[in-house]
């Protein structure tokens, strides 16, 4: 695969290889399969993220036709355990010794004639459904209550559902149950064209619509080794960075919501709907919606006056953060709240301001720089120790900074020039493409078919990533802080279900 | 505490007299559905129809050869069709406010009956009269939708202004209002939800996802949104619709707006 050094091993050689790479630095990102040949029995891929600058790691190793089964090495590694079950559910590949063997993408008493994720799946027929109870860990005592949360769940948010095991005021145990959404996105993407998978990839998680198409596009001009034009990457930086900043407003707006500070979220959340429509004046879609597409963009766009209207919002937007910094109720709520060591975030697979709270500088835009971002000065990745919602938050607010820097530096600098380039996709070319979304890292993989259509295209998003962590830091907390501490996350469903 | 107290006064008030005045309703440059012209289409080419995901276009054979038929239900606003269209036929609008009460409403018809747009149903206004409550349930939707309807709450909306609210609880629900495109696990809990609501009660599918699939609909997991599985009294499509409309589609359910839309013709 183009972008990433490869690997093809043996199945019995993976457990090593793995090793091997952690202990040069390494961390693993993501593992899927997908099928090369229909019929043929399936290839799995693991992707790990070496130092900055240098190329991903990729290992390969093809299954056997006898025995569909490998050894599962999320107890050694435990950010793979969801992806080796999503394996599991979808691709029907059996993993040994795995340390939660149940369904988790496919609820229990969904069943599939085949593996959904096999070519030969036929089209348009749904899974068979009947309700089953699902495997909870045992809980003993009798003062011990159990409350499942959702999957309806009260104003206007996503579905899923939560199951606390409580004493009175104090969590002893959280057990979320996510996938209600699975939307089965990645099988979508099978016969397309890249320029209508693009429409897809823009879907997949509404408030994240140019991470995930950037990171598409990407993978796609990576593929067809297309090289876009200089003014594409600018605009490219510019979108990206104005999603950020919408998200990160109303993320800021959302929190106050949780800790009650009521002015504190309507400024928030006006000042997230600002950007929406600055959205809408110049690019025509609140979401930054179709304007991607592999090649470059669809049609260019006029943003000259976008930096005098950013000037005028950015004091406002100072102000605010500065007035939510020294509000002592605010604050209280948030410091300790929800804490996330270090150790957890890297081994679970913590990603983008979760885990930069919790001392992980990483990021993406500096480490693997796409679009334009080379040409442009970052300041310092921001990173705090405490692993907090209030380090949640600042990683947040210092992330809003950067990101007006980001985009006044990307429109000061905007080459001329056109925005697309022809390209022509190529039998069989495989290529990985990433961004780091306002929510974390996003990664895609994409697999061509010999008609130069869409074979597999895998999606790692951020929010996949974060909800795996999330429980960690809910187990033996209490009630109160629960609302808080989930909306310190900032995660998307629709993005972790796809 | 002090400072937000002065933080709001000094920030004043941000909500839009829209839609009581018609001034800004706060969607400028914000792109809606495509608007249609059959007379500009050139015989034989298909480009639209081969570029629309979500099957909006389709093409059938008509008396003097083929045919392009449009239903606005299943279209996700992407604006290909407009960007391939060498003869202009599809072309870029701003035209949102695309809520409906009927399903046929959405479908391109090519001479429009002479009934009037929806006559007032005086049993809505009797229920409800100005106030609506609201339980949203979200069946798969990519979370775009639920972004515009956690919009509705903020200072420039402020859609408790209009007497309308968002309710946790469905028993106190007059409206049950849906977004995405139905998935297996999320079926059961959307009946739960509606059965469990008081009659009258009414029922809205918000976004395209909800009233087709849109581009998400079929496949291993999803149904395609609302069809044969609830009745529906409202139907808006968009991807997502943007707030302005999901007000007017909520004022037109309510008798306090008229209807635009009519056999896929938009009317000022």
């Amino acid at each position: 695969m183009r972008a990433a050094t490869e690997q093809v091993l043996r199945p019995e050689e993976i457990p090593q290889a793995c090793r091997q790479l952690t202990e040069e630095g390494a961390r693993l990102q993501m593992a899927y399969a997908w099928f090369p040949e229909p019929g043929e029995p399936p290839e799995v891929l693991y992707l790990a993220d070496r130092k900055p600058h240098e190329p991903f790691a990729l290992l390969r190793c093809r299954l056997s036709g006898t025995e569909q089964s490998l050894d599962s090495l999320a107890p050694r590694f435990p950010l793979l355990g969801w992806y080796e079950r999503e394996m599991m559910d979808l691709c029907g590949i059996n993993f040994r010794g795995h340390p939660e063997p149940y369904p988790l993408v496919l609820h229990e008493g969904a069943h599939a004639v085949i593996p959904p994720l096999d070519p030969r799946y036929p089209h348009d027929q749904m899974v068979s459904f009947t309700a089953e109870p699902w495997q909870l860990p045992p809980m003993e005592g009798s003062d011990v209550q159990v409350l499942p949360f959702g999957p309806v769940r009260g104003d206007v948010l996503e579905s899923a559902q939560i199951v606390f095991y409580y004493i009175g005021e104090a969590i002893l145990h959280c057990h979320p149950r996510l996938f209600f959404k699975h939307r089965g996105m990645e099988k979508r993407f099978e016969g397309l064209l890249p320029e209508l998978g693009v429409l897809l990839a823009e879907r997949i998680s509404g408030v994240d619509s140019v991470a995930h198409s950037l990171a598409f596009c990407q993978a796609v001009e990576t593929a067809c080794q297309c090289e876009i034009p200089e003014r594409a990457k600018y605009l490219r930086v510019a979108l990206a960075e104005m999603e950020r900043l919408y998200n990160h407003l109303y993320y800021l707006g959302h929190l106050c919501h949780t800790t009650t500070l009521k002015v504190g979220e309507a400024q928030g959340k006006l000042l997230a709907e600002q950007c929406k429509q600055l959205n809408g004046i110049f690019t025509g879609s609140r979401f930054l919606r179709g304007l991607l597409k592999p090649g470059g963009l669809r049609r260019d766009l006029d943003l000259e006056a976008l930096p005098q209207r950013l000037r005028k919002l950015e004091p406002e937007i100072a102000a605010y953060m500065r007035a939510l910094e020294t509000t002592n109720s605010h604050l209280d709520r948030l410091m300790t709240t929800g804490r996330l060591s270090r150790k957890t975030a890297f081994d679970e697979g913590a990603t983008g301001p979760i885990k930069r709270a919790s001392g992980i500088g990483r990021d993406l835009r500096s480490d693997h720089p796409y679009a334009a971002y080379a040409h442009l000065a970052m300041e310092k990745i921001p990173v705090r120790t405490d692993g907090d919602a209030h380090a949640r938050a600042q990683v947040r607010m210092e992330e809003i900074n950067n990101s007006i820097s980001l985009l006044l530096q990307a429109l000061e600098n905007m080459p001329h020039g056109p925005v697309e380039t022809k390209l022509s996709a190529q039998a069989g070319a495989e290529g990985l493409g990433w961004c780091e979304g306002p929510r974390g890292s996003t990664y895609y993989c994409v697999h061509f078919d010999g008609a130069g259509k869409l074979a597999r295209v895998k999606v790692k998003s951020a929010s996949f990533s974060n909800w795996r962590v999330f429980p960690f830091t809910v187990h033996d907390t209490n009630m109160m802080d629960y609302a808080i501490n989930e909306a310190s996350f900032g995660l998307t469903m629709a993005g972790c279900d796809r | 505490m002090p400072i937000w107290t002065l933080f709001g006064l000094k920030r004043g008030m941000a909500t839009s007299s829209w839609p009581g005045k018609e001034d800004a309703n706060l969607q400028t440059g914000v792109l809606g559905l495509p608007q249609f012209q059959p007379d500009r289409c050139q015989d034989g080419c298909r480009a639209c129809a081969e570029c629309c995901l979500p099957g909006a276009i389709g093409i059938e054979p008509g008396p003097s050869g083929e045919r392009l038929t449009l239903d606005y239900g299943k279209c996700i606003a992407c604006q290909l069709c407009t960007e391939v269209c060498p003869a202009d036929a599809f072309r870029k609008s701003n035209d949102w406010a695309f809520g409906v009460r009927n399903r046929e409403d959405l479908v391109w018809a090519e001479a429009l009956a002479s009934r009037p747009a929806q006559e007032l149903t005086e049993k809505i206004q009797q229920c409800f009269r100005r106030s609506l409550h609201i339980r949203h349930v979200d069946a798969g939707s990519c979370n775009g939708c639920e972004s515009e309807l956690q919009a509705l709450n903020n200072p420039y909306y402020n859609l408790h202004r209009l007497g309308i609210f968002f309710t946790p609880s469905p028993r106190f629900a007059d409206l049950l209002l849906v977004t995405g495109s139905v998935t297996y696990a999320m079926r059961e809990p959307l009946l739960e939800t509606y059965n469990a609501m008081p009659e009258p009660r009414w029922v809205m599918a918000m976004g395209t996802c909800a009233i087709s699939g849109g581009a998400t609909g079929g496949g291993y997991s999803c149904a395609h949104g609302l069809e044969g599985i609830l009745p529906v009294d409202m139907y808006v499509p968009g991807c997502p619709p943007n707030p302005a409309a999901m007000i007017h589609a909520l004022l037109v359910l309510l008798n306090r707006a008229a209807q635009s839309v009519q056999g896929g013709h938009y009317v000022q």
